[in-house]
C-alpha cells in the first residue's frame, strides 16, 4: 500500500472500489450510525481514522458510544447508515476475512466458568475456522504465559478473579498474530501492577507492528500508551488525532508564585500575558505569544516583583477533554 | 505489511474441530450428565416397579394409553426397552431436549461468550449448524442412554428370549434387539423437530432460562392440545402426534404408514424452524 496517508482527506468519498485500508489506515469509518430499535441515537455520524502501527485511544465517558462503535466494527451489529472498513475491507460484510487477523476484548471478558482457563481458549481457538489445530495447544500456553497465567491455566475460570478473568480475556486475544488489537478497558480490574504489565504488553504489541486500538476512560492510561486518541461524546467524534497534538491543543499556562500577587499581576499583563488569574500568593496566566520566559521572568524582578516560583504547567490530556467536551468527565445522560 | 501475505484460509476439515470442542463442551457439563442420570434412572424405577407388581403374585395392572408393552416385560426383558422409550418419549426426553436446545444459543448469549465466539470469527451460519448438530447428537445419544439402562435393568430383573410382536409373530432374541434398536433410533428422530422449535427459541432472547422455558411449556401445550378432540383437525400438524408410532415397528410385517408420516412431519419442522432460527441469528445484533 504505497499511498501516502497524508493525501487522504477526511469523509470525501473514496473514488476506488476496492480501496483497501484509505490511505495508511485499518479502521476507517464514514458516517456511521447506530440508532437502536427504541429510537435512542447511539453513535451519530462517526468518520473515524486509526492509522496502521499506531496506538490508538478511545476516549469518552461511559454511554457515549464507544462500545456500539466497537461492537460494528467488530460485526456484533448492522450500522443504520454509514460505513466502515477494518483492515480495507467492508464490515460487518467481510467478517469471516477480517475477524481472523483481529483479537478483541470487548466490554470485559467473557468465560465458560465450568471450563478450565486452558480449555476456555481451546474451545475460542477451535472457533476459528483458519486456526490450525496442529499448533493449537502451543499457541494456548504461548498466550497464557505472555499474560502471566501459566500457572492458573488448569483452574476453572468460575475460580478466577476479576483480573485473571480480563488476563484471559487477552490471552484469547493473542492467540494468533494479529494485525489489529481491539481492546475495550483492557486493565479493568487489575491491580495497579496489573495495569503495569498490561501496557508494558500493550508497548510490546504495538512494537511488533500491531496495531492497537484501545477504549478507556482513564486519561492518564491513553496518555501514557497511545500515539493517537479520538474523544467521543454523546455518540458524536469530537475530535482525533496524535496525542501530542491534542493537549497542544489547550496551551499551558504560566504560573509565577510570589508574597506580591498584585504587582506581578500588573507587571504580567505589561508584558502581554492574557486572562491572568490571582489566587492567594499563586498568578496564573496565558503565556504571551511572541516573548520568550526568561525575558518575562526578567521584567518580574526588574519590577521588584519577588518570585518564590516561575513555570508552565503542561497541559494534561485531561484538560484538553475538558475543553473540548465543556462538561468533564461524567457519565452521559 | 504482513496483511498480502498472511491470509489465513480456513480448511474443511479445520471447521469440524468447532463441531467436536461443542460436543466435548455440552457433554461434559454437569447439567448434560444429570440429565442423562435422570433419562437413566427411569426405566430403573419402572424395571424395579414391575418387578415388585409382580412379586406379589398379582399381574401387572394394564398400563395408561401407551402401547401395551408394560404386561409382557415380567416374560421378556426386553420389553422394557420399548416401555421405558414409550415413558420417556412424552415428557422426559423432549423436556431434557428443550433444555439443551433452548440454552444452545441463548445462554452463550446470556453468558457473553456469543459475542466471542463470533468475533473468533465462528461464523453465524456455522455456528448455528455446530449448534444444531450437537442438539441432534444429544438426542440420539439421550435415546441410547434410555435404551441400553432399560435393557441393562431388563437382563438383569426379567428372562431374555424369543418374544412376541403385537402382531403375534413370534421372533428370535436377536431379530428383537434389532428391532429394538430401530425403535430407540425412531425415537431419537422423532425429537428432530422438537430440536429445531428450541433452537429457533433460542435465537430469540438472550436469557438461557427463558428459552429452556418457552421450549418446555411449548411441548407441554402442544401435548395438552393434542388430547383435545374439537381440535382434531390440526393435530396433525403437532410435532409430537405420531411419536408413538415407534410401535408400528413391533408389527410383523413393520406398518410403515404413521412412521413415515412421524419422519416427514420432523424433516418438516426442521426445515420451517431451521430456516427461522438461521434468518433470525444471521441478522440479529449481538448486544450482550
Amino acid at each position: 500500500m504505497g499511498e501516502p496517508s497524508a493525501a487522504e482527506p477526511e469523509a470525501v468519498p473514496d473514488p476506488r472500489p476496492d480501496a483497501r485500508g484509505v490511505g495508511d489506515s485499518v479502521i476507517h469509518t464514514r458516517a456511521l450510525t447506530k440508532r437502536y430499535r427504541g429510537g435512542q441515537l447511539a453513535v451519530d455520524g462517526l468518520d473515524l481514522t486509526v492509522p496502521t502501527g499506531s496506538v490508538f485511544g478511545f476516549l469518552g465517558p461511559n454511554g457515549s458510544g464507544k462500545t456500539t462503535t466497537i461492537r460494528m466494527l467488530m460485526g456484533l451489529i448492522e450500522p443504520t447508515s454509514g460505513s466502515a472498513r477494518v483492515l480495507g475491507r467492508p464490515m460487518p460484510r467481510s467478517a469471516r476475512a477480517v475477524l481472523p487477523h483481529v483479537g478483541a476484548l470487548i466490554e470485559g471478558p467473557a468465560l465458560y466458568g465450568f471450563l478450565s482457563g486452558r480449555d476456555n481458549l481451546l474451545r475460542y481457538d477451535a472457533a476459528d475456522p483458519t486456526a490450525d489445530p496442529r499448533t493449537r495447544h502451543t499457541r494456548v500456553a504461548a498466550a497464557l504465559d505472555r499474560v502471566g497465567l501459566a500457572a492458573a491455566a488448569g483452574k476453572k475460570a468460575k475460580a478466577y478473579s476479576l483480573g485473571m478473568k480480563q488476563r484471559l480475556g487477552l490471552a484469547a486475544a493473542l492467540l494468533q498474530p494479529r494485525e489489529l488489537l481491539v481492546l475495550d478497558e483492557p486493565t479493568n480490574g487489575l491491580d495497579p501492577q496489573g495495569m503495569r504489565e498490561i501496557r508494558a504488553l500493550i508497548r510490546e504489541l504495538a512494537s511488533d507492528g500491531t496495531t492497537v486500538f484501545l477504549s478507556s476512560h482513564l486519561l492518564d492510561e491513553i496518555e501514557q500508551v497511545c500515539s493517537h486518541a479520538a474523544v467521543m461524546a454523546q455518540g458524536r467524534l469530537i475530535t482525533q488525532g496524535p496525542v501530542a497534538d491534542l493537549a497542544a491543543g489547550t496551551r499551558g499556562r504560566l504560573v509565577v508564585t510570589t508574597p506580591d500577587p498584585a504587582d506581578a499581576a500588573r507587571v504580567l499583563k505589561e508584558q502581554g500575558a492574557a486572562d491572568v488569574v490571582i489566587a492567594d500568593d499563586r498568578v496564573s496566566a496565558e503565556p504571551p505569544q511572541d516573548r520568550d520566559l526568561a525575558d518575562v521572568n526578567s521584567a518580574l524582578v526588574t519590577a521588584g516583583v519577588r518570585v518564590r516560583g516561575f513555570g508552565v504547567e503542561r497541559a494534561s490530556l485531561e484538560d484538553a477533554f475538558v475543553a473540548l467536551t465543556g462538561e468533564g468527565f461524567d457519565v452521559a445522560g | 505489511m504482513s496483511r498480502a501475505e498472511a491470509v489465513r484460509t480456513p480448511r474443511v476439515l479445520w471447521t469440524f474441530g468447532f463441531l467436536r470442542n461443542e460436543l466435548w463442551t455440552t457433554f461434559r457439563r454437569w447439567r448434560t450428565l444429570a440429565l442423562l442420570g435422570v433419562l437413566a434412572a427411569v426405566p430403573i424405577l419402572v424395571g424395579i416397579a414391575v418387578k415388585i407388581e409382580t412379586g406379589d403374585g398379582s399381574g401387572p395392572g394394564g398400563g395408561g394409553g401407551g402401547p401395551a408393552f408394560i404386561s409382557q416385560i415380567t416374560n421378556n426383558g426386553l420389553f422394557l426397552v420399548f416401555t421405558a422409550l414409550a415413558a420417556t418419549l412424552p415428557f422426559f426426553l423432549p423436556m431434557a431436549i428443550g433444555v439443551i436446545a433452548g440454552d444452545a444459543i441463548a445462554g452463550e448469549a446470556n453468558a457473553g461468550t456469543l459475542r466471542y465466539l463470533l468475533v473468533a470469527p465462528a461464523g453465524r451460519t456455522r455456528l448455528l449448524l455446530t449448534k444444531y448438530a450437537t442438539v441432534l447428537s444429544f438426542c440420539l445419544v439421550a435415546t441410547l442412554v434410555v435404551a441400553v439402562s432399560a435393557l441393562a435393568v431388563g437382563a438383569l430383573l426379567f428372562p431374555l428370549g424369543d418374544l412376541t410382536t403385537i402382531s403375534g409373530t413370534r421372533i428370535s432374541f436377536a431379530e428383537g434387539l434389532g428391532r429394538a434398536l430401530l425403535i430407540a433410533l425412531a425415537v431419537a428422530a422423532s425429537l428432530v423437530g422438537m430440536a429445531a422449535l428450541g433452537l429457533f427459541v433460542s435465537t430469540l432472547t438472550h436469557s438461557g432460562i427463558a428459552a429452556m422455558a418457552t421450549t418446555v411449556g411449548l411441548l407441554i401445550t402442544v401435548q395438552i392440545l393434542d388430547q383435545i378432540p374439537q381440535l382434531h383437525a390440526i393435530q396433525p400438524y403437532f410435532f409430537s402426534h405420531h411419536w408413538l408410532s415407534f410401535a408400528d415397528l413391533m408389527r410383523d410385517p413393520v406398518y410403515w404408514d404413521d412412521l413415515v408420516k412421524n419422519l416427514g412431519l420432523q424433516a418438516l419442522y426442521a426445515a420451517v424452524f431451521g430456516s427461522a432460527a438461521w434468518a433470525r441469528f444471521t441478522t440479529k445484533d449481538v448486544a450482550s
